[in-house]
């Protein structure tokens, strides 16, 4: 096969084009550059989008033997990821970014133009496992559960499964770094990235504040109605947020105080005690589903609301162009805008973005 | 025939055996040129006849010839020697005015874009028509209408496109208003007849190995009545005006190159000019929509005879780079490159070429070891890297 490999610079995807080109497929790798300022790093920032990266990405592609291209998404991405995430917070939803630049750009743009290009498949260092099943191509968590990314590639649908490889899913994180080091790679030791790639120093709240401007109001208490004290804007806020609020006085009880709820609208945000953060019930829009659609029977499935949050029972079904999720153990905090994505046992069934809770049982 | 085709002798060519052979044979002995006993004087020989070589070849005076580590450096010692030497001279740090054209390689661009934002100096871009070519109607205007100015400087001809720029009418007109005139020369050398002499430019950019000598060294040829105020401080080296150890292998092998590219000049321009036209002639008669840049007249004078430059709209250039890249063909998008990220030409811009068009455009310049079979190769690869480069821009758009 042709197959053509996004290499970040990091351990992952490096590992990712050794393997390809031992399994012996003409291998072609391609860093994406999506950063519109193109900076080098300082030499400690964990990233993957610096000038840096993509040296290392190229040191990588000499060693093993395969030609080499910076791709420039930095449009596309900046399109499709950034203005998104700036958008969803200003509407007082929490975006999963990730999600959508696999959704938008590498299991998209990418993947079509390679495919344009003549290469059968894309493969990437994600940690998830694809097999072959009676229905088609399923997507599976990663062995190694601390790594598992399969939740962030929900989005994949049967076109871009059939031609997507992730040769590390089967794999602990361990073991990849281990092998890494044994093939000589200079990446085996760089740190991970955990971070937003386009807020490397993690400061979401000041990043939106710089793009959203300061829209200040009131955080109120929602037992008593009482202003509490004053925020800069509601995007720094998310539902279920304990730290960062900065209230003066302590609850009545003592307990500590949850975001419960954010108002755009009045630029309100309301404390209060957990137990009003828990959901019973959600409702998905833009469903995707990775192999066939949901159906409208309700099923058994498991629900996972976020990038490494911890599935739970729930019934789901189809509904007009919408997913209604009955979680049979209620989720604590969840704000609209986060991806919701179904397991049946490991395979992930599909995703939806959530835009309804219901949090009274 | 090779299973390769380097099509990218713009950006660099193979190495002359004969500049080898020169490199090789200085590099045996020991000594630096600025020593006072027998090795170093040995050394100095070495440079001081290969400093005779350079000029006499260029029709210019031994004492022009300042070396440098390649033509950037040579560029930046031109841009800001002449703009501080021109404060100096009229006692001033008041800002001076560059004169500059738009389609400028990068390491005059940068430069005149420095000064501007450290030195506060006022500059003006030379707009280019569609060949690319800079008015010297509106040069003259602008130097009838601005006493301030320290500097112009026009490459001499275009590293992307190939336009040959009317060089030795600008540096009459500078000399008319007694403006300093620096003009970019490493894509012209060994494929133009260059009079250094006749030309009277103040200060003249070549580079090494664009002609076959070893990377690292270029000059600058200056008028040495023209003062250049130094880039680089330390011994002295080069009349005051550049420092640095002179590297005299690299020095004798670039001597040996320009004398070969100026004795070569007539018979290796025909070479050129004649696969150039036979690859602009198969391209635009199997791949439609094609569309050759710069000036159209391939026998005249205007034109690099190296250079062939085309536009393939509904395409992405890096794609097509990438496609002829598997298909053994080396070219380029000719525009300038940050760790591999292609933008849009400023040349192609500069010559009222739209964004997108420019993106979708590839280079081909050809050197002494190119054959008749690299263009069949191009021609062969090309019309089914177009047809498949266009899918992936209808891809990214969709």
């Amino acid at each position: 096969m042709r197959v053509l490999v996004a290499m970040s610079g990091g351990v992952d995807s490096s590992v990712a084009a050794a393997r390809m080109v031992d399994a012996g497929h003409e291998v072609v790798g391609v860093h994406l550059a999506l950063s519109r300022n193109k900076t080098y790093g300082d030499g400690r920032q964990r990233g993957c989008c610096t000038l840096d990266d993509a040296r290392d990405a190229r040191r990588v592609a000499d060693k093993l033997g395969i030609p080499f291209y910076v791709w420039d998404m930095a449009e596309e991405f900046a399109e499709a990821v950034i203005d998104d995430f700036v958008e969803e917070y200003r509407l007082g939803h929490t975006p999963n970014p990730c999600l959508r630049c696999n959704e938008s750009i590498k299991f998209t743009a990418v993947l079509d133009r390679a495919l344009a290009m003549d290469f059968d498949a894309v493969a990437t260092g994600h940690y998830a496992q694809i097999v072959q099943g009676s229905a088609g191509p399923e997507l599976h968590r990663a062995v190694d559960p601390e790594k598992d990314q399969s939740y962030v590639l929900g989005v994949l649908q049967p076109r871009q499964l059939a031609h997507s490889i992730f040769p590390l899913g089967a794999d602990t994180k361990d073991a990849i770094r281990a092998e890494a080091e044994a093939r000589g790679l200079l990446v085996a030791q760089k740190p991970d990235s955990h971070d937003i790639c386009f807020i490397p120093d993690g400061d979401t709240a000041a990043y939106l504040q710089r793009q959203l401007g300061s829209l200040p109001g009131d955080i109120v208490d929602a037992e008593s109605g009482e202003v509490l004290a004053q925020h800069d804007g509601t995007y720094a806020f998310t539902i279920g947020q304990r730290r960062g609020l900065q209230l003066s006085r302590p609850a009545a009880d003592g307990a500590p105080r949850y975001v419960v709820e954010v108002e755009v609208g009045t630029r309100r945000v309301t404390v209060g005690p957990p137990e009003l953060l828990d959901v019973y019930a959600l409702e998905g829009i833009k469903p995707i589903w990775t192999t066939s659609p949901l159906g409208k029977a309700p099923t058994e499935l498991l629900a996972q609301v976020r990038a490494h949050g911890v599935p739970v029972p729930a019934r789901a079904h189809e509904l007009d162009e919408r997913v209604i999720v009955e979680l049979l153990v209620p989720i604590r905090g969840i704000a609209l805008g986060q991806a919701v994505v179904l397991y049946d046992g490991t395979r992930v069934v599909g995703s939806a973005t959530i835009a309804a809770t219901t949090r009274a049982a | 025939m090779s299973d390769r085709s380097y099509l990218d002798h713009a950006a660099t060519t193979a190495m002359l055996p004969a500049a080898r052979a020169a490199w090789m044979s200085a590099s045996e002995h020991l000594g630096n040129p600025s020593s006072l006993h027998a090795a170093g004087r040995f050394a100095r020989k070495v440079v001081e006849e290969s400093r005779e070589s350079i000029a006499a070849d260029l029709k210019t005076r031994p004492s022009a010839v300042i070396f440098t580590s390649g033509g950037t450096e040579a560029d930046n010692l031109a841009v800001k020697g002449l703009y501080w030497q021109r404060q100096q001279i009229l006692g001033t740090r008041k800002p001076l005015r560059v004169l500059a054209s738009a389609i400028e390689h990068h390491a005059v661009i940068d430069p005149v874009i420095w000064l501007g934002e450290h030195e506060g100096a006022l500059i003006e871009w030379l707009g280019v028509d569609q060949d690319a070519r800079v008015s010297t109607t509106a040069l003259a205007d602008l130097l009838a209408n601005n006493s301030d100015v320290a500097l112009c400087t026009v490459m001499w001809a275009n590293n992307e496109v190939g336009t040959i720029e009317p060089v030795e009418r600008i540096a009459e007109i500078c000399k008319e208003h007694g403006v300093r005139f620096h003009t970019d020369a490493v894509q012209v050398l060994g494929q133009v007849p260059m009079d250094l002499g006749a030309l009277g430019a103040d200060a003249v950019t070549i580079s090494s190995h664009k002609i076959g000598g070893p990377f690292g060294v270029g000059a600058l040829i200056v008028n040495p009545a023209t003062g250049f105020t130094p880039v680089l401080h330390g011994g002295g080296q080069e009349r005051d005006i550049r420092s640095g150890t002179l590297d005299a292998p690299a020095i004798a092998a670039f001597a040996v190159a320009i004398k070969h590219g100026v004795e070569q000049q007539v018979a290796h321009a025909q070479h050129l000019r004649e696969l150039r036209n036979e690859l602009v002639q198969g391209v635009l008669a199997t791949v439609p929509g094609a569309v050759l840049n710069g000036d159209l007249d391939l026998s005249g004078d205007g034109r690099l005879p190296a250079n062939a430059h085309f536009s393939f709209p509904g395409c992405e250039g890096d794609s097509l780079l990438m496609l002829l890249d598997a298909a053994g063909v080396d070219c380029s998008t000719g525009s300038a490159c940050t760790a591999g990220i292609p933008e849009a030409s400023h040349v192609l811009l500069a010559m009222g070429v739209d964004e997108r068009t420019a993106r979708a455009s590839l280079r081909f310049s050809f050197g002494y070891p190119s054959t008749m079979a690299d263009v069949d190769r191009v021609v062969a690869a090309l019309p089914g890297a177009v047809d498949r480069a266009a899918r992936t821009v209808s891809s990214r758009s969709s």
